[in-house]
């Protein structure tokens, strides 16, 4: 689905990024560790449309992809993700209200009400549903990063970039957020970027994973080269004894044959 | 306890408040009295009941040649041409200033041209206004604004950019255009900046007001000052004073209140 084919990202007197080439198929997780300054967010805003390639493209679906983020491609940051002066439903709401009207990006009456049943059923989705009229600063970091993913998620997108959506909030409440990520990726048939700075997160939460690191270093110009995917695993969930019991094939009708 | 822990209290904020305002009212008596007592018809510093006749005469009796109440008159004249020039300032300042941080091909062309804008002294300017606009109301809104709009200009511009990027890529992967961006994400977050913005330069819109004023003018609370002066009428110039003051107080206060009244939200963001 994406293809990404030797893409390099220069500045004038460094390289972040070289030689990257990945394809990724159609409802992957991937997970995407590496130390700080190895280009990790430089490789999501490129998938965003933020900042184009130096060399290489990238392809979704055959053709090459816009230099500017759009609806194709949802996303949540570590901070700043949902608008402050909106309360919680009009942020969820705010991308149909810009369907609705382009000139005034709101919408009225009857328009108005089938989004805000829309919107809040995704609140409610993503249990924000008793927090319709509060505003994001009035929310914990964690709720607000719910509403973050609601107010994405409700416009469709095919690709989900993430970037540290949870490096922000308590170990204990990761937790839950992983589940309800598990459990979206799951429903809408997404396929997820989502960078960690967690290494157990990294390999527990996807099915794929990415580690950026720079393969030659230059002792006296430590930015002449750049950092590319070192390692590409096939990682998932450790086998719970349910699912091992459940993949053997011993049903009581075979036993019993 | 530590003096930096101490709480004063209601109370003790209210009297507080109201402290240096009775201390700097009893230097004044004092000083008027002593000056009083050697000359009965010293004009510098006039006694309260001297100052309270003037603003009976000013405020509530009808002026016998014009059958006004000057103070009154006064005050509406000024005003008008003070919240013109400075709501037509911030007009200038929101539709120059945000697509000057927003959209870099905008900023490209005017961004240099306002700061160079901002750098002309604007009583430089005045003479330049009355010989083209006369000398009436239009020139002396036309120095309000030229005394706020080039600093509201700067300032919106500077607060679009320091919106998070975050906010602004966000919408886009949402769908929306520049316009639809610059209409529900930074101009209902600029709102309530621009209002804190008027409000650090009602200092200068009133100067140019008074300003505009004391030099061409048939009314207006400038004005009034600068005719007594001649008769060297403190007791009127004094009570004009002490109520433009009050009235850029509560017009301060106005504003901050319209700020929590109908922007929630604004401060409390993280």
């Amino acid at each position: 689905m994406i293809e990404i084919k030797n893409v390099w990202k220069r500045y004038l007197d460094k390289t972040v990024l070289e030689k990257v080439s990945l394809h990724v198929a159609k409802h992957e997780f991937i997970t995407i560790v590496g130390a700080s300054g190895c280009g990790k967010t430089t490789f999501l805003r490129m998938l965003l449309g933020e900042i184009e390639p130096s060399e290489g493209e990238i392809l979704i679906e055959g053709d090459r992809m816009r230099n500017e983020p759009d609806g194709d491609r949802g996303v949540v940051f570590q901070r700043y993700s949902v608008f402050p002066h909106m309360t919680v439903l009009e942020n969820v709401r705010f991308g149909l209200d810009l369907k609705h009207s382009r000139f005034l990006g709101r919408s009225f009456k009857r328009a108005r009400e089938d989004s805000s049943k829309l919107a809040g059923d995704m609140l409610a989705r993503v249990g924000l549903q008793r927090n319709q009229d509060n505003y994001p600063a009035e929310l914990s970091g964690g709720m607000q990063q719910r509403l973050a993913l609601a107010q994405t998620l409700i416009m469709t997108p095919r690709v989900l970039l993430l970037d540290e959506p949870f490096g922000a909030l308590d170990p204990g409440y990761r937790a839950d957020m992983h589940e309800l990520l598990l459990d979206l990726f799951k429903e809408l048939d997404l396929t997820v970027f989502m960078i960690t700075h967690d290494i157990s997160e990294g390999f527990s939460l996807g099915s794929r994973l990415l580690v950026f690191d720079k393969p030659r270093v230059d002792p006296h110009d430590p930015e002449l080269y750049g950092a590319t995917i070192t390692f590409d695993l096939p990682v998932g969930p450790r086998p719970t004894l349910a699912s091992i019991v459940d993949n053997i094939n011993v049903k009581p009708e075979n036993v019993a044959a | 306890m530590r003096l930096l822990n101490k709480q004063p209290g209601k109370l003790g904020f209210v009297m507080g408040a109201a402290l240096p305002f009775f201390v700097a009212l009893l230097i004044y008596v004092s000083a008027s009295s002593i000056r009083l007592a050697e000359n009965p018809n010293d004009k510098l510093l006039p006694d309260l009941s001297t100052i309270s006749a003037a603003i009976q005469r000013v405020a509530f009796e009808p002026d016998r040649r014009t059958g006004e109440y000057v103070f009154w008159q006064d005050t509406a004249a000024s005003l008008k041409r003070l919240l013109t020039g400075v709501a037509l300032g911030a007009l200038v300042g929101l539709t120059i200033g945000v697509p000057n941080g927003l959209i870099p091909w905008f900023g490209a062309f005017w961004s240099p041209a306002v700061r160079a804008l901002s750098m002309i002294p604007p009583l430089a300017i005045l003479p330049i206004l009355f010989i083209m606009f006369g000398v009436g109301e239009f020139a002396k809104v036309m120095l309000i604004l030229f005394g706020t709009a080039p600093f509201l200009m700067r300032d919106v511009e500077q607060r679009v950019r320091e919106l998070p990027r975050e906010q602004l890529i966000k919408a886009q992967t949402l769908n929306a255009s520049t316009w639809q961006i610059a209409l529900r994400v930074v101009l209902p977050q600029i709102l309530p900046r621009i209002v804190d913005g008027i409000r650090l330069t009602l200092g200068a819109a009133w100067l140019f007001l008074i300003a505009a004023e004391a030099i061409a003018s048939t009314d207006g609370l400038g004005y009034r000052i600068f005719l007594v002066r001649r008769y060297l009428a403190m007791d009127v110039i004094l009570p004009y004073v002490a109520w433009i003051t009050f009235l850029a107080f509560m017009l301060d206060f106005g504003l901050r209140q319209l700020n929590r009244r109908f922007f929630p939200w604004y401060g409390t963001e993280r």
